[in-house]
């Protein structure tokens, strides 16, 4: 019978049924990074349990780490603290450390397919919600919680039910200025939050078939904001080509029979899918988030809803909370909405394929008086790319300001944050209220050449228009 | 490893209204900054309970006649987000036993399966009932029967739902997968044999 990565990858992982009817899971990649694994360690020791495959579990360190501080011990106790139990836990329990000694350091989402520990056809497991990236290289990839890590750790395996399969197929061809944040932005706007709960997304057609891997990373990464745990793309030539010759990939005979065993964990054609979504690729546009959640996004040229114009009372409710929130007059232009800051980073977007967009259109231009812009790269080794291409030059002189790798303004847990009811511009993956730090603090969602065009511009601003951009 | 088995919650109840509220509003990500989850209850819905400035905003968990309660109500898609645990750590942590919601994120129902609380569903118009109740008597004994499938209160009763799999774990005192899943670890071993990528 016909199969879908999913239930391939998912029935050469099963081990067993459990009593309660759930699948112990095998979790052949383990990554786990300083904010969700201390207690689970801990549970560890509690239960005197050892890591039972320490070398299927790479550790990095991401939220807590200053991006303009490199010298230990930092200014933030706490954040020292996290990092100091990470490294001991490793030592420890015999887990690699990318720690930002090595140069290998950074967002463990932009580490593991860095590395070529990402690998098709396999299971992946990290205490972060954004674990779904990994499934651009056709990984199943789980975002778990400190109990599952512990799970993990102790047996390399998780407790599970299976999920179901949407298929969204995006054709066509993407308009210019259209990138991968924006098919991803669309994609959740049409179907909704929580339109993916106890769904996996396999993302495919020819949108997806012609993306570069990163631009596959940005969609898989925001699977979660429309409640599906898990995201996928079926692995192909362009998954090969990026994968050869990374630390972790195999090599000599061992890299043919990789791929050949990588090829056939791809969706058989003709297999069932629980349901498909066709989405014309003509239809994107630049998408920007207006609300409090991912969801709440629109076209840049549309104006932000107007609740008396909502169909229900949740929608209205809905609108007039996230409104209030966002400080905008309801059924006005987004575009023209001052901005007090740019971020450039996160594990949506914050790899070289970004930064270099964002160079080609900022090069000779000025981020706009009294907006703080900062550009942050996913990784160490984004950083060097960029730096050996003179990106952060050309970003530097345009008024971003260069940092090391993290996640920086992404959320608050590190000394970037907005203050006060600052507008962020960014290139994230969410808005929730007071994710960025302050409590009163908003988010504009939006892909890196918009961000790079509300930075010049001063506001909300159609990258079109502003940058000429016909990608 | 045996654990209590978990087929009811009663307590007071206490009323929390909103669709969406996610984990960022549920524990704010500053007071994720630990390395143990003791303390995390304090810090329960933080934003929303105080001002920037600090001053207490006079949330219903914080009103004088919901101290203690351990039932939780809300609205839709609740705990939505990120995968943090910290989200029901601290509602834990903060005293509640059991949460009631027209429906739950994904991870964050697991996650609280995990830590053996019973997250059940019940219609909108059910969960403002069990509200008005409460807000009429907040002393009132909330009982969360996870068995029996239905929510009592004050001489009344609702029906809940919830997934198969989390009742009867939690029913069963298997809400904790780790001591079936160690008891698993040689067959673990054979299924990774199998796989070229982990067969050393
Ligand atoms: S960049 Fe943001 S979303 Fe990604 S792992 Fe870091 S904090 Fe999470």
């Amino acid at each position: 019978m016909p199969k879908s990565l999913f239930e391939k990858v998912w029935d050469a992982h099963s081990v067993r049924k459990l009593a309660n009817g759930q699948t112990q899971l095998l979790i052949g990649t383990h990554l786990i990074h300083e904010v969700t694994s201390p207690q689970a360690f801990g549970m560890l020791r509690d239960l005197g349990l050892k890591v039972l495959m320490p070398h299927r579990t790479f550790a990095t360190v991401d939220h807590i780490v200053p991006t303009n501080e490199l010298v230990e011990p930092y200014k933030d106790p706490l954040a020292q603290a996290m990092m100091d139990e990470l490294r001991k836990n490793c030592a420890q329990f015999g887990v690699t450390f990318f720690d930002r000694a090595t140069g290998k350091q950074g967002i463990v989402h932009i580490v593991g397919p860095e590395q070529g520990i990402t690998q098709p056809g396999t299971t992946i497991a990290c205490g972060d919600s954004h674990t779904s990236t990994h499934g651009a290289f056709g990984a199943i990839a789980f975002g778990i919680g400190t109990s599952q890590v512990r799970d993990v750790l102790a047996t390399q395996t998780m407790a599970l039910g299976a999920l179901k399969v949407r298929r969204i197929e995006v054709n066509g061809k993407l308009r210019a200025g259209v990138y991968a944040k924006d098919v991803i932005l669309h994609i959740i706007r049409v179907l909704g939050v929580n339109g993916g709960t106890g769904f996996a997304y396999e993302y495919a057609g020819s949108v997806f078939d012609g993306f570069t891997m990163e631009e596959r990373m940005t969609v898989c990464n925001m699977s979660i904001e429309g409640g599906a745990r898990v995201g996928y793309v079926n692995p192909d030539e362009t998954t090969f080509a990026y994968l050869k010759g990374r630390p972790y990939s195999p090599t000599g005979a061992a890299w043919d029979a990789a791929v050949a065993n990588w090829k056939s964990f791809a969706s058989d054609a003709g297999c069932r899918y629980d349901d498909v979504v066709k989405i014309d690729a003509a239809d994107i546009a630049p998408t920007v988030t207006w609300g409090i959640n991912p969801g709440q996004g629109i076209s840049i040229t549309e104006n932000v809803p107007d609740p008396t114009k909502a169909t229900s009372d949740d929608e209205k409710a809905g609108i007039i909370e996230a409104l209030a929130y966002m400080k905008l007059p309801a059924g006005q232009p987004i575009k023209g909405t001052k901005i007090n800051v740019a971020f450039l980073g996160s594990c949506t977007n914050g790899r070289l394929s970004d930064f270099q967009e964002v160079a080609k259109y900022i090069k000779g231009r000025k981020v706009a008086p009294g907006v703080r812009a900062i550009a942050v790269p996913g990784s160490q080794i984004v950083a060097l790319q960029c730096e050996k291409l003179g990106l952060d030059k050309i970003l530097a002189e345009a008024g971003f300001e260069w940092r090391a790798a993290g996640c920086s303004m992404c959320l608050a847990m590190n000394p970037d944050k907005l203050i006060g009811d600052e507008l962020c511009a960014s290139s994230s993956n969410r808005n929730f209220k007071g994710r960025q730090g302050s409590i009163t603090g908003r988010t504009v969602l939006m892909s890196p050449v918009m961000v790079a065009a509300a930075a010049v511009t001063g506001s909300v601003a159609d990258a079109r228009e502003v940058f000429a951009v016909n990608n | 490893m045996a654990l209590e088995k978990i087929t009811q919650v009663s307590g007071r109840g206490v009323y929390v209204p909103g669709n969406d509220i996610d984990t960022d509003r549920i524990i704010p990500a500053r007071f994720m900054k630990c390395v143990v989850f003791d303390g995390l209850g304090e810090f329960l819905f933080f934003d929303v309970r105080h001002t920037p400035e600090g001053v207490p905003t006079g949330h219903p968990i914080d009103k004088p006649e919901h101290k203690g309660a351990k039932i939780l109500l809300t609205g839709a898609n609740f705990g939505c987000g990120s995968s943090r645990e910290h989200a029901p750590q601290a509602i834990h942590k903060a005293g509640f036993r059991a949460v009631i919601a027209e429906n739950f994120a994904e991870i964050f129902f697991g996650n609280s399966t995990t830590l053996g609380i019973p997250c059940v569903n019940a219609a909108r118009e059910d969960i403002a009932k069990v509200a008005a109740a409460i807000e009429k008597n907040p002393a009132i004994e909330v009982v969360v029967d996870v068995a029996a499938l239905e929510v009592r209160f004050g001489g009344d009763k609702i029906k809940i739902t919830q997934r198969d799999s989390a009742r009867d774990a939690l029913v069963n005192g298997r809400w904790d997968a780790i001591g079936e899943l160690i008891d698993g670890v040689p067959a673990v071993k054979a299924t990774a044999a199998k796989l070229p990528y982990l067969a050393a």
